[in-house]
């Protein structure tokens, strides 16, 4: 096999880590916002719910996360009677927004308590509720701050999707091992895809830092 | 039977009992992988950092591309170039110690940075106040400058050794036995994988907490306007 070959399965897999990336990255996102606000919220119930949330997600491996979500969920779903079997994909893009969700949670929450006491002061002598507050007067100030941290983890989450293949989703690395095993011609196969993911990687970067600078106009004060 | 240690599949809680000590077994692999690991990426990094920081654009430039290359590609895939490529060249490695390699690897290009701005951070006036007082260039930055970035940069290396620590399970891939694999292996024995992979968990959370709350302490411990050095 020449290494023009390798071209085609390459890309494919690839296409699957793209799309990997994009459903996590979102899934991902709306968690970190829920779970970030839910850490500053005043109603005991969401904050513990989301300081537990962090705390597990972080404080375990992403690995032992989606091999518990695919592995050991569909036991738990056995005992209570459910079908918890979830297919690779959903395991996979589950895990991964499980997982990124908790580390863009804490963004969110240095974000929002950021915004300075002043801001909020202001807004309750304007007779603001505290929803308002956090939607017209902190949200719009904090999610410029976060967007350089969320570039971070959206390249850090396009790099975890390669876990995704040690339960047999057939993404880039997958793909890589398998023609591994197929041709034994390592050196050309991993360098090529090391470039690829480098390529993706710096496109994602570049993405990021275009949304970084549309919601850059958020900080000033419109009419 | 794994390591030595029977299974009891009795009950649930015979099973968590009697598999506990091989998990146990699996952590130390962990932990060894990650001290290992951190030990590279502590050296590597101090290392990218110089090369970085270096006057000449040629010896500066590929640091700093290297550093972005390592930091935007899977460490997974890291760990296979190594894994497979190196033989080739005829550099053989056990499976654990090219794993711990792969860790320190990755982690270096994150390292590099922790130096960088630990140094960066010192303020201006700090440098002009010791040619003020006539310090020589290498004085300065070992009387003034590294007192002053140590504080900075340990506590952000606390946090890199527990985020290698999540990373170990990737090791697995090439057959070393740390702690998911070995649960992982239980369970495709007992096909009873909740309870172990549950109290890999349950081990992973205490572990990271017990970690932070160190990294924690240190923090507050070191004192922030320097370190005296003598």
């Amino acid at each position: 096999m020449h290494w023009t070959e390798y071209f085609n399965p390459l890309l494919q897999g690839a296409w699957v880590t793209v799309q990997l990336t994009f459903y996590s990255t979102i899934l991902g996102a709306l968690l970190a916002f829920a779970a970030g606000i839910g850490k500053t919220s005043r109603n005991l119930l969401f904050r513990s719910i989301s300081v537990v949330y962090i705390e597990v997600f972080r404080g375990t491996s992403l690995l032992v996360q989606l091999f518990w979500l695919y592995f050991a969920l569909p036991l738990v779903g056995q005992a209570i009677g459910i079908d918890l079997r979830l297919p690779p994909v959903i395991a996979g893009v589950l895990a991964l927004s499980l997982n990124i969700g908790a580390y863009g949670a804490e963004v969110v929450r240095g974000a929002i308590q950021s915004v300075s006491k002043d801001q909020y002061e202001a807004a309750k002598a304007l007779n603001f509720t505290p929803r308002q507050a956090l939607r017209s007067i902190a949200l719009p100030q904090a999610i410029p701050e976060m967007m350089p941290p969320f570039g971070n983890l959206a390249v850090q989450n396009l790099k975890d999707t390669a876990l995704v293949s040690l339960i047999s989703l057939g993404d880039l690395a997958f793909r890589a091992e398998q023609l591994r095993n197929f041709t034994q011609d390592s050196t050309t196969i991993y360098t090529m895809v090391l470039l690829m993911y480098f390529g993706m990687a710096l496109v994602l970067a570049g993405l990021m830092k275009l949304l970084e600078r549309y919601v850059g106009r958020w900080r000033m004060a419109r009419g | 039977m794994l390591f030595g240690f029977e299974w009891d599949t009795s009950s649930n809680w015979a099973f968590a009992v009697s598999i506990l000590p091989i998990l146990l077994r699996g952590m130390i692999v962990t932990i060894q992988a990650t001290l290992l690991g951190f030990f590279v990426a502590v050296v590597l990094g101090l290392i990218l950092a110089a090369l970085k920081s270096a006057p000449l654009k040629i010896i500066s430039w590929p640091a700093k591309l290297f550093t972005e290359f390592v930091r935007d590609t899977p460490l997974l895939i890291q760990l296979f170039f190594l894994y497979y490529v190196l033989p080739e060249y005829g550099i053989v490695f056990p499976a654990f110690l090219t794993g711990a390699l792969a860790l320190g690897l990755q982690y270096s290009a994150y390292t590099s940075e922790v130096y960088r701005a630990g140094i960066e951070a010192v303020a201006r006036g700090q440098h002009e106040a010791a040619r003020a007082l006539n310090f020589a260039g290498l004085h300065t930055f070992t009387h003034v400058v590294l007192p002053q970035a140590i504080p900075r940069i340990i506590p952000a290396m606390g946090n890199y050794l527990v985020s290698i620590m999540k990373d170990v399970p990737i090791l697995s891939v090439v057959t070393v036995l740390e702690m998911l694999n070995v649960a992982r292996i239980i369970g495709d024995r007992t096909f009873n994988y909740l309870i172990p992979l549950s109290m890999v968990g349950g081990i992973y959370l205490i572990l990271t907490l017990v970690a932070s709350a160190g990294v924690r302490m240190l923090d507050q411990a070191l004192p922030k306007r320097g370190l005296p050095l003598k």
